[in-house]
């Protein structure tokens, strides 16, 4: 337990140190949500429509985009090499990055979602969706990118890679998260998808932190 | 170790390989046109008129082979990859280059032709229903592996990392196809599938399974024949690489 | 035989462009598969070859100098 606590408070306070990284993320996030109504017109009923998917989609790209850094400083300086050589286990250390990677990049997105949601005339009970959604969604989000992350360590054109890489698996995220608000606002109740969500995160909380640990060694060897 | 699974690794070496597939791809290739050819003639010369889409049913022929052949591929580089990082054997990860490029092929073909068939048939270029949306997917996840095999330089870390990322992709296509398809049902819109429900005629389905044989083959024989020039490339600094080379009757 | 003509085979009840269009990518894209594996195969042969050779004249030389 000591080193999972040790690595997570140490990425959040390195991150903070370099604030502007924690803000693009969020910047982008509020950046699309601005996008779209200027892309498809104000109309409200419009709106209100796609409001569930637009931020949802603006999440998840928020998400993806910092994916890149979440071993690529220790990559650099061979703080990883060390973590993969040492004695505690390498996928809890991993465990402990990518919620540190969430903590930064995806709690702030969960935090300012109601205040876009306004912004696409969402009723209160499907912005308290919204916010359940993306409070399962984004954690889920950080730990499939994680596998890539860790595939595409130290690779010519890593980032544009990596999108490829990752935006096939988040699919079901994506489906799920925002068809929630979208059941919610038509009558039929959200529990059915947040169940769903849940699972997958819960699946994914086990086994991702083993296969980036596995990719990490792979790219390290 | 038992005789008989001294036989198969004995095959896991690139050098064994190297002959067998030269010897067997030939036989493969030969017998995938022979299907191919049968297919053909039953699909299009002896196959009925469809009373419900005319003549344009025709293209499932091609469609769902394709479709059917797309999955089966990624499945293959799945079980091949399991098997490289298991036994970490060289082989599997040519294995999966070699199958990539053709299990993208067939997932576009896929997308096209069901195109092709959805435009007479539902009035769209394209519609988001579960299967096609699926294979769109497939087709993204095949292009991952080949983007991020093409980019790492060192080939062990290469075949690895590509062999994870098929394994986790593979575990994902359910999750994916099951996701896409409440998705699909939720939102009804143009709620059709591409293969309709309508029980087929025994010569149609022939036809549709004698093509879906001459795919897996023709997959099959140009895998081989793939992986024959990786073994070469990896393997260039062998004695047995530079003999093969070597021009008939030069020193 | 279900065709009654050779134009009738080709318009397919209208769906010419559709069913042709299908088929002849699929030719296209699987012959164009064969015919890339070919060369494909035959450049990596030539290209292997060479640096064989002058993997061996380099050899040569070196023993010459070491004669």
């Amino acid at each position: 337990m000591r080193p999972f606590l040790a690595v997570v408070r140490r990425d959040v306070s390195l991150a903070l140190r370099r604030k502007n990284e924690v803000m693009t993320s969020v910047f982008f996030f509020v950046v699309v949500a601005a996008l779209f109504p200027l892309g498809i017109g104000p109309e409200m009923n419009t709106l209100r429509q796609i409001g569930p998917g637009v931020l949802w989609v603006g999440a998840l790209l928020a998400s993806m985009l910092s994916l890149g850094r979440m071993f690529a400083a220790d990559h650099d300086d061979g703080t990883l090499e060390q973590m993969v050589l040492s004695s505690a286990s390498l996928p809890s250390l991993v465990g402990a990055k990518i919620l540190a990677h969430w903590l930064l990049s995806g709690l702030p997105l969960v935090v300012l979602s109601p205040v876009l949601a306004l912004q696409f005339d969402l009723n209160g009970q499907a912005i308290e969706v919204l916010m359940a959604t993306l409070l399962l969604g984004t954690p889920l989000l950080s730990l499939i990118g994680a596998i890539g992350a860790a595939l595409t360590l130290g690779v010519r054109g890593a980032d544009v890679l990596l999108s490829l890489l990752v935006l096939p698996l988040y699919v079901p995220a994506l489906v799920f998260g925002a068809g929630a608000v979208q059941a919610q606002t038509a009558g039929l109740g959200a529990s059915a998808h947040l169940s769903i969500l849940a699972a997958m995160l819960l699946i994914a909380a086990v086994f991702s932190p083993w296969a980036c640990a596995s990719a990490l060694r792979i790219a390290l060897e | 170790m038992t005789p008989h699974s001294n036989v198969l690794f004995r095959f896991a070496a690139p050098q064994a390989f190297y002959g067998l597939a030269g010897r067997l791809w030939p036989w493969v290739a030969t017998l995938a046109t022979v299907f191919g050819v049968w297919g053909l003639w039953i699909g299009m010369f002896v196959a009925p008129i469809d009373f419900q889409q005319g003549q344009a049913y025709r293209i499932i022929f091609v469609h769902v082979p394709a479709s059917w052949m797309s999955m089966i591929i990624y499945l293959a580089m799945a079980f091949w990859a399991v098997l490289g990082l298991t036994f970490n054997t060289r082989l599997s990860g040519m294995m999966n280059r070699a199958l990539a490029p053709t299990g993208a092929m067939f997932a576009f073909l896929s997308l096209w032709t069901g195109a092709l068939w959805g435009k007479p048939m539902w009035g769209a270029w394209w519609v988001w229903d579960a299967r096609l949306t699926s294979e769109l997917i497939l087709f993204f996840l095949y292009l991952g592996f080949m983007g991020l095999t093409a980019s790492i330089d060192d080939p062990r870390r290469s075949d690895k990392a590509g062999g994870l990322l098929a394994l986790v992709g593979a575990i994902n296509v359910p999750i994916i196809y099951f996701s896409v398809r409440w998705w699909n049902t939720l939102h009804q819109g143009a709620s059709v599938t591409v293969t309709q429900g309508s029980s087929m005629a025994q010569t149609m389905l022939w036809a549709m399974l004698l093509m879906a044989l001459a795919f897996w083959l023709y997959a099959i024989a140009i895998a081989l024949y793939r992986i024959r020039t990786l073994i070469l490339e990896r393997e260039k600094l062998t004695q047995w690489v530079e003999a093969e080379l070597r021009p008939e009757g030069a020193s | 035989m279900i065709w009654n003509s050779a134009g009738e085979f080709w318009a397919m009840g209208g769906y010419g462009l559709y069913v042709w269009g299908s088929f002849g990518v699929t030719v296209l894209l699987m012959g164009g598969e064969v015919i890339l594996a070919g060369r494909h195969h035959r450049r990596t042969r030539e290209s292997l070859q060479m640096q064989a050779m002058t993997r061996d004249s380099a050899q040569d030389s070196v023993q010459d100098w070491q004669a």
